[in-house]
């Protein structure tokens, strides 16, 4: 038997550029880029779209930010309100809801409702890293589906921004990898009602997410060095014991290999998502 | 030597020692037969103490024997004149999946299944039965070429996930599942998934999303491996037997939850015990499972498959001023 997931590895391998987001060291005023490790000001990371303006790096943003970020004012109707339940009776679950819901002002891991962007209707929906780790439960999976069925009804294009780091969420175990087969039918359902569906996967975008809807998109776009794959990357290094390559499931590798249709820079989504929203009216 | 866990060694003590008592009897030609009954009944009554009430990790190694059938016995067991069909027709042949043609009780079908090895030799060629990209493109392949030729399609899932390699990573592997679990949904002819060993996560998935879904007895069948749980509670893999009991992965859980739609009960002790005895349990079910599927209309078919999945998921809606979602 093959052990793939070893009590204490040989080694860890953790990029020293790995992103992982804004750190909270309780300084008020200055975070540390996790790229390049340069002291920014945070008032300029609200600026620069939480780009780092020495190196580029994109640190995570929240859904609402992001909500804001890409669509048009006042334009977004949220969808139908729905909470998490705990099927499995997981210990912790309930306690680790209410503090992302608190936290985050969102009812589970996705923002998702109708909104324009630069004038073009669409279903549009954000999914949160804070929450859970951006995991897909029943929740987010129906939300995705409803979406997806929202759309064939008004006709409308759907756009997703996952950034899930999990992918499933393994506090609702089978019901949450059951929504990797809700979401992709949905998707597939969509797709042959002849609708527009545009992916875009944010830091990271992993697992089950990454393995269901997110990958299914008629365009797929992705955010600079956006860490996007089915296995983490410790897991990789620690089943295979090899050194892993030194861009290894990051957008651009993505890119390389065939998996993605681009890469976008943030200060340039909402243009890019537009103009392709135009080319399927 | 055949593999005994902890908790059957009072079980095998004790047919070791009717086996020795009987032995003696045959040698010595001495009447011992009543004292053996007593034993025999000692032994059953055991065995039923201890097959019938399994925890779940118990479940999780009884999936994992080294001497539970692989998919290849299954398809011996169950099917004839099985016709293997290998490659991906893109980049390779993964020998982690296995399928082909068969026929079952004289109908031809399409099996597919991820295969694992009996010996160190064969888990090296098999990658121990994890497959890559181009194992399950293979599967979506040969699904997609049962369906020009209406044949029904046959699972035998057994995988603890996909494989986690660079190369698997590379060549799309979240990709190519996804694809996969779509394709599937919408596949106009019947599926049947049994899930005979091991059920992990998207690796299984992939391959599970059918008309009807079986499971072994002492399969199981989760969202993550119990070790993987462990890790990310608690950072501690050797507390996966919790793990187990949290995730609610045995046949049980899952059919109490409408996840499958049977369980295929193994001979007592496990599938291990009696290959023959599960093969012909399998074939039991398949029959009674593959002929109600067949009278199902094509259309209807697919719209119940998706309705199926659709269903799938516990959530509550509630009212606007409680949502924390405001604009």
């Amino acid at each position: 038997m093959l052990r793939v997931f070893r009590s204490k590895p040989k080694y860890a391998t953790v990029r020293s550029s790995a992103p992982d987001g804004e750190r909270r060291d309780g300084d008020p005023l200055w975070v540390r880029c996790d790229s390049c490790s340069s002291l920014i000001y945070k008032k300029e990371l609200h600026k620069t779209l939480y780009v780092c303006s020495h190196c580029g790096f994109h640190f995570r943003m929240s859904a609402w930010e992001r909500l804001r970020m890409l669509v048009d004012e006042n334009s977004f109707q949220p969808a139908e309100p729905l909470v998490s339940v705990n099927p499995l009776g997981f210990p912790g679950y309930e306690e680790k809801i209410a503090q992302s819901q608190e936290a985050l002002q969102l009812d589970d891991g996705i923002l998702i409702g109708e909104a324009k962007i630069q004038g073009h209707s669409c279903v549009l929906g954000i999914i949160d890293f804070g929450f859970i780790g951006g995991s897909m439960g029943s929740v987010v999976g129906e939300q995705i589906t409803r979406g997806f069925e929202y759309g064939i009804d008004k006709q409308l294009p759907v756009v997703i921004i996952s950034g899930g780091g999990g992918g499933a969420r393994m506090q609702e175990g089978i019901f949450s990898l059951m929504q990797m087969a809700k979401t992709a039918q949905a998707v597939g359902r969509f797709s042959k009602a002849g609708l527009f569906y545009l992916s875009v996967l944010t830091h990271p975008t992993m697992g089950g997410v990454y393995a269901s809807f997110a990958s299914l998109g008629d365009i797929i776009l992705a955010e600079p060095k956006a860490l996007i794959g089915f296995a983490g990357p410790r897991i990789v290094a620690e089943t295979t014991r090899q050194q892993l390559p030194p861009d290894f499931q990051t957008a651009e590798y993505a890119l390389k290999n065939g998996m993605i249709d681009g890469i976008v820079p943030r200060s340039e989504l909402k243009d890019t998502i537009g103009k392709l929203l135009s080319f399927h009216l | 030597m055949p593999t005994v866990f902890d908790w059957e060694k009072p079980l095998v003590e004790l047919e070791a020692k009717i086996q020795e008592l009987r032995s003696f009897v045959y040698e010595q030609g001495l009447d011992f037969k009543d004292e053996l009954n007593e034993l025999e009944r000692k032994a059953d009554k055991l065995r039923k103490e201890i097959y019938e009430r399994l925890t779940p990790w118990q479940q999780v190694r009884m999936a994992r024997h080294p001497e539970r059938p692989t998919t290849a016995d299954y398809i011996k067991l169950v099917f004839d004149d099985f016709v293997e069909l290998h490659g991906d027709r893109k980049y390779g042949d993964d020998q982690a999946i296995i399928g082909g043609i068969a026929a079952f009780e004289g109908e031809p079908v399409t099996v597919i299944g991820p295969q694992k090895g009996r010996d160190t030799k064969e888990n090296i060629s098999r990658n121990f039965g994890l497959p890559h990209p181009e194992g399950y493109r293979k599967a979506l392949r040969l699904m997609k070429q049962a369906e020009k030729f209406k044949r029904p399609i046959i699972t035998l899932i057994d995988v603890v996930g996909a494989y986690p390699g660079i190369g698997a990573e590379q060549r799309g592997q979240g990709l190519v599942i996804a694809e996969c679990i779509e394709q599937m949904s919408f596949l106009e002819v019947p599926i049947i998934c049994i899930i005979t060993g091991e059920g992990g996560s998207g690796g299984a998935l992939a391959i599970g999303v059918g008309d009807r879904i079986l499971m072994l007895e002492h399969a199981w069948y989760s969202v993550i491996s119990p070790e993987m749980c462990a890790t990310i509670l608690w950072k501690d893999p050797n507390r996966a037997p919790e793990a187990a009991e949290l995730l609610k992965l045995t046949s049980t859980d899952l059919l109490k939850f409408g996840i499958i739609d049977d369980v295929i009960t193994e001979p007592l002790g496990g599938a291990h015990r009696d290959h023959e005895g599960t093969g012909r349990q399998i074939k039991a079910f398949l029959r009674r499972y593959l002929s109600e599927v067949k009278k199902i209309p094509t259309d209807q078919l697919v719209e119940q498959r998706l309705e199926r999945f659709r269903k799938i998921g516990h959530f509550q809606a509630v009212q606007l001023e409680e949502s924390r979602v405001k604009l």
